[in-house]
């Protein structure tokens, strides 16, 4: 006869309240451990989906994800032309804050190089691939947005053509993903008014020097658009991601474009862990913590719970140990309830979890490992905290029957 | 402490106590609840002690019980030296499991468990595998009138009932020595009257030897000796 699973036998109700009360605080401890890991992957899903082998950013900096980087889009087929690269790619990053419908409306832009990156690689749930080079967009469906609709942006009009499913970028924000110039249309959008500004001092500054002086036709494309004035040049991107041919020395190749003085290289896992490091590592480290502290509020409360329900049975142990009972037996007792509570809990945690997790506004990401340490966790805790009952169940005397 | 030899064994005797005494407190608030008590009781006799409240009956009981140490005195159980004063000579715990059974005024039933668990638990702890535990128990109860009350929780059964699972628990594993406190308090005089043969039928049955403390003079008949205590004294009753 086990004497735990009939007591819990005879206290279903309270029982399963209680188990309930231990699920819901095991579901926080999940979930903080699963906001950890969504931070995580979010973080580095970017750098995984993109698949590229070295990422080549301004000199000095640690590149468009730990601050501003600027590169020449030159140096795309400066970089192909360079033994050992298969391809190289512009690369394009910008966060967007527009309102929409009177509230706040977020995400963050990438630029894909077309036309050798339609967004084919992407996860899409619906839709297709870019099919034009300008005026259409992919769009993560966290978004709210369907297939077809128009958007406005600066002095443009795009047209979502496909969704994506978890895609977000290392702040969380749902990701989009335009052709390069798109992108880069979105990014560096003025108002007219500027433009005309921009365009009147340029003039000025050209008409206060000798050689606009003496070349009149200097002066009036002076007045022009950028793009029509060579010396101005196209606008900058953010990095240049290079894919490495097979059987090449990604190391070598690294420390070869490396030693060119205008940029900086780094590799997948260097750019990975330069995020980690940076960006998300104090949220990463104050999750921990307060998933930590969490862990340690949960064993106090289940040693508490525990030994409520020892002092309880306080009576009947008493009466165990009265006709004989040894120790093992009253501690088995204890150990056995603790455990069953834990693990009835751990799986009320996981079910719930399941089922709320996915309605956060950030991704929760629970894994099978994070379920496994849970169970560890919890298993941990069980036995310490059933230390609190043992101790007061073994100093429990049998005369108190006679009180 | 008496610091006498231990005393000698004596395997007829369910138990043997000499120079008994337990002292509460000390200085000003001393109170001695038993004084010098000897008795003995023999296997298959059922011995009664009387006395008023507060006159020392459940301490000289539970001291005898092995649960409530004595300040001074020695105690054999079946033979067996079991203390000598306030020194265990034996694993109580174990030794209780073994030679001794009890019932108090309230039937002290495991709530959690229904009656056939409740005389089952006894026996499992006393290492008697759990399908002959529950035979025996089963078959303990039937003999005690409640064959058709195994299944039910404690809250189910009249207090009768419910001090008749108690008896069952205390004679689960044949103990040389029953020890009851009132257990009669709580039950009407007819049942009072049933549970009191039934230790009278189980002591001889068993040969085991079976301390009563009881106010109930109204069945002194079934006992084979009458103790009585008054202010921490021990003597036979004079009736």
């Amino acid at each position: 006869m086990n004497l735990a699973v009939e007591d819990i036998r005879h206290n279903v109700g309270r029982f399963a309240l209680t188990a309930t009360g231990i699920g819901l605080l095991l579901m926080l401890v999940l979930g903080m451990g699963g906001i950890y890991g969504g931070l995580v992957h979010e973080a580095t899903l970017l750098i995984d989906r993109l698949d590229a082998d070295l990422w080549v950013v301004q000199h000095a900096t640690r590149g468009p994800f730990a601050e501003i980087s600027r590169v020449p889009a030159s140096l795309a087929p400066r970089l192909e032309a360079v033994p050992g690269v298969a391809s190289a790619r512009r690369f394009v990053f910008h966060t967007v804050q527009r309102e929409r419908a009177g509230a706040p409306w977020r995400f963050s832009v990438m630029g894909l190089d077309w036309p050798g990156d339609r967004g084919e690689a992407l996860p899409l749930i619906a839709g297709r691939p870019l099919a034009q080079a300008r005026f259409e967009f992919i769009a993560d469906r966290a978004l709210g947005l369907p297939l077809g609709e128009q958007v406005r942006l600066g002095k443009d009009t795009y047209t979502v053509v496909g969704l994506t499913r978890g895609m977000t970028s290392s702040s969380g924000d749902p990701m989009t993903f335009f052709s390069l110039r798109d992108a880069q249309a979105v990014q560096f959008d003025l108002p007219g008014e500027a433009l005309r500004l921009e365009r009147a001092a340029r003039q000025a500054r050209t008409a206060a020097v000798d050689l606009g002086r003496q070349q009149p036709a200097l002066l009036e494309r002076a007045g022009r658009p950028a793009a029509a004035i060579p010396v101005l040049g196209p606008p900058t991107v953010s990095a240049v991601l290079i894919t490495v041919a097979p059987g090449t020395d990604v190391a070598a190749l690294a420390k070869t474009i490396g030693g060119w003085p205008d940029v900086s290289v780094y590799t997948r896992g260097e750019q990975r862990d330069l995020l980690l490091l940076g960006n998300v590592d104090r949220a990463r480290r104050q999750l921990g913590l307060f998933r930590a502290i969490l862990v340690f509020v949960s064993a106090i409360i289940m040693a508490l719970i525990i030994y409520t329900l020892t002092l309880d049975k306080a009576h009947d142990i008493a009466m165990l140990k009265l006709i004989g009972a040894r120790n093992r037996v009253i501690v088995g007792l204890i150990l056995q309830q603790a455990l069953v509570l834990g693990a009835v809990g751990s799986g009320i945690a996981s079910v719930l979890g399941q089922w709320i997790f996915p309605v956060f506004p950030r991704l929760v990401l629970v894994t099978g490992t994070d379920r496994v340490l849970l169970a560890g966790i919890v298993l941990v805790i069980s036995v310490a905290a059933s230390g609190l009952g043992i101790w007061k169940a073994l100093r429990i005397q049998p005369n108190i029957v006679l009180a | 402490m008496n610091a006498a030899a231990p005393i000698a064994p004596d395997h007829d005797l369910a138990a043997r106590v000499e120079d008994l005494t337990k002292i509460y407190g000390s200085g000003n608030t001393e109170v001695v609840a038993v004084k010098n008590a000897s008795f003995t009781v023999a296997r298959g006799e059922v011995v009664a002690l009387l006395g008023p409240s507060g006159s020392g009956k459940s301490t000289l009981l539970t001291a005898v019980g092995l649960i409530n140490p004595a300040t001074s005195g020695r105690i054999a159980i079946a033979g067996q030296p079991v203390m000598d004063g306030p020194r265990a000579l034996v694993d109580l715990r174990a030794f209780r499991r073994h030679h001794l059974g009890f019932v108090f005024q309230k039937a002290n039933l495991i709530p959690f468990l229904t009656a056939r668990q409740n005389v089952q638990v006894a026996l499992e702890i006393n290492d008697v595998a759990p399908r002959e535990a529950r035979t025996r128990a089963e078959e303990l109860l039937a003999y005690l009138g409640l064959g058709d009350r195994l299944d039910n929780l404690p809250y189910m059964l009249s207090g009768g009932q419910q001090q008749r699972v108690a008896i069952a628990r205390a004679l689960a594993n044949r103990p040389g020595l029953v020890l009851a406190d009132e257990p009669t308090a709580a039950l009407d005089g007819r049942l009072g009257r049933q549970v009191m043969d039934l230790f009278r039928k189980v002591a001889h049955e068993q040969r085991a030897g079976i301390i009563v403390v009881t106010h109930d003079h109204r069945a002194l008949d079934v006992f084979d000796r009458v103790f009585e205590m008054e202010d921490g004294l021990l003597r036979a009753h004079a009736a």
